[in-house]
């Protein structure tokens, strides 16, 4: 057998594949003449092949699941993650909506207050905002929860919420005739119901994001 | 594959479980074959794939990314089915004959309906045979004959998978095939 053994040795650097051109001449060459080393290589073969002839196994079925069940708790923060990066855009448009409708309402349903942009030269009374005569407001005006009424002259742009313009009645003064028609020289809106202030605002968003 | 497994271990690092289960399903077949094989019993193969997942994922902080996944996770197997057959205790093997019986061994006192694919596998006397003589090989030869022949990695694989040096496989390798040579040849 000792004098096999480096045959032998050269008959497992043939199958891991680290045999040269020269070993492997000494070793088919040995083969052909030595019945023993022939025997011992076949052997050797036919070993792999018997190993290799096993057939595959699968997991038991819930593999998966048992082990996915044995893993330690995650954090919960990443399920908010999860949901976040599983729809990106679902969550950013519902943050965007409950931001924008949420602000909105809480805007609308603020009070009932009267407010008005300014207020210099005005005359407010109860919820009624007028214009004095002979008064002339030169930038535009914006009244919330107030009516409007307008005697004087209007330069800038009249936005109303939740209110309205109020007409006098045309005074019978003959001199007045023409003053006593309030004049708006810029745009007039008039906004109270709430679908027409949603619409306001994304307006002036849009306006403000195209002005940028 | 390799990619969505890279992928999927960065998931897994930053926190996110549920990137877990495509790598469990990816690779439970192999991992549970391998301790299958090792070990030579169904249920203690799955005891230990299973826990060979879970150090994975508890460890995975401690998984070098340039590495190969697969690597890592056949070395935890191995380490883990190693350590079983070591502390194993000789009256738990089910291929022990039992006493008073004549040739009778535990698998035989097993209800019939409990046969899981594997079992029903192994009562192909042949391959049972293969399958014992493999399992009776000392397990750091067994490891080697394993992941070389029935799992067909190359020996540079097997030297990363096993942290030893690639001589140290050959050597291992070569004694293995003997052992297995003497004892397979009058099959």
């Amino acid at each position: 057998m000792d004098a096999h053994k480096e045959h032998i040795k050269l008959m497992h650097k043939y199958l891991d594949g680290d045999l040269t051109k020269e070993e492997e001449l000494v070793l088919s060459k040995h083969l052909e003449e030595c019945e023993a080393c022939q025997k011992h290589f076949h052997e050797l073969n036919r070993t792999i092949a018997l190993i290799q002839s096993t057939e595959q196994i699968a997991a038991p079925l819930h593999f998966t699941e048992n082990v996915m069940k044995s893993l330690p708790k995650e954090k919960k923060r990443m399920k908010v993650i999860r949901l976040f990066k599983g729809h990106p855009f679902l969550v950013a448009a519902a943050v965007f909506f409950v931001f924008m409708f949420g602000g909105m309402f809480s805007f609308w349903n603020q009070s009932n207050e009267l407010v008005v942009s300014k207020t210099d030269n005005l005359i407010i009374q109860g919820d009624t905002v007028i214009v004095p005569e002979g008064v002339t407001i030169e930038d535009d005006l914006l009244i919330k929860n107030g009516n409007l009424v307008v005697k004087g002259k209007i330069d800038g742009n009249v936005t109303i919420f939740n209110g309205k313009l109020i007409e006098e009645e045309p005074s019978q003064d003959q001199e007045g005739l023409m003053a006593s028609v309030g004049e708006v020289n810029g745009e007039l809106k008039t906004v109270d119901r709430i679908f027409e202030w949603i619409w306001y605002h994304i307006n002036e968003i849009i306006q403000k994001v195209f002005a940028m | 594959m390799e990619h969505i497994v890279k992928e999927r271990i960065k998931q897994v690092k930053k926190g996110d479980q549920s990137a877990y289960r495509e790598i469990v399903e990816l690779y439970q077949n192999k991992i549970y074959q391998h301790c299958y094989r090792m070990l030579g019993n169904v249920h203690e193969a799955e005891d230990i794939a299973q826990e060979a997942f879970i150090r994975a994922y508890v460890n995975i902080d401690s998984f070098d990314e340039r590495r190969k996944f697969s690597s890592w996770l056949y070395r935890i197997a191995t380490n883990l089915s190693i350590d079983r057959i070591r502390k194993r205790k000789p009256d738990y093997f089910l291929d022990a004959e039992v006493k008073g019986t004549d040739g009778l061994d535990m698998y035989s006192q097993m209800a019939a309906s409990d046969r899981t694919p594997a079992e029903e596998l192994e009562s192909n006397e042949l391959q049972r045979y293969i399958h014992k003589e493999i399992s009776e090989l000392p397990p750091k030869y067994r490891s080697i004959i394993v992941l070389r022949y029935l799992e067909e990695f190359s020996l540079q694989e097997i030297s990363e998978i096993l942290d030893i040096p690639i001589g140290t496989v050959k050597t291992r390798i070569h004694r293995g095939r003997e052992a297995l040579r003497k004892r397979l040849r009058h099959v």
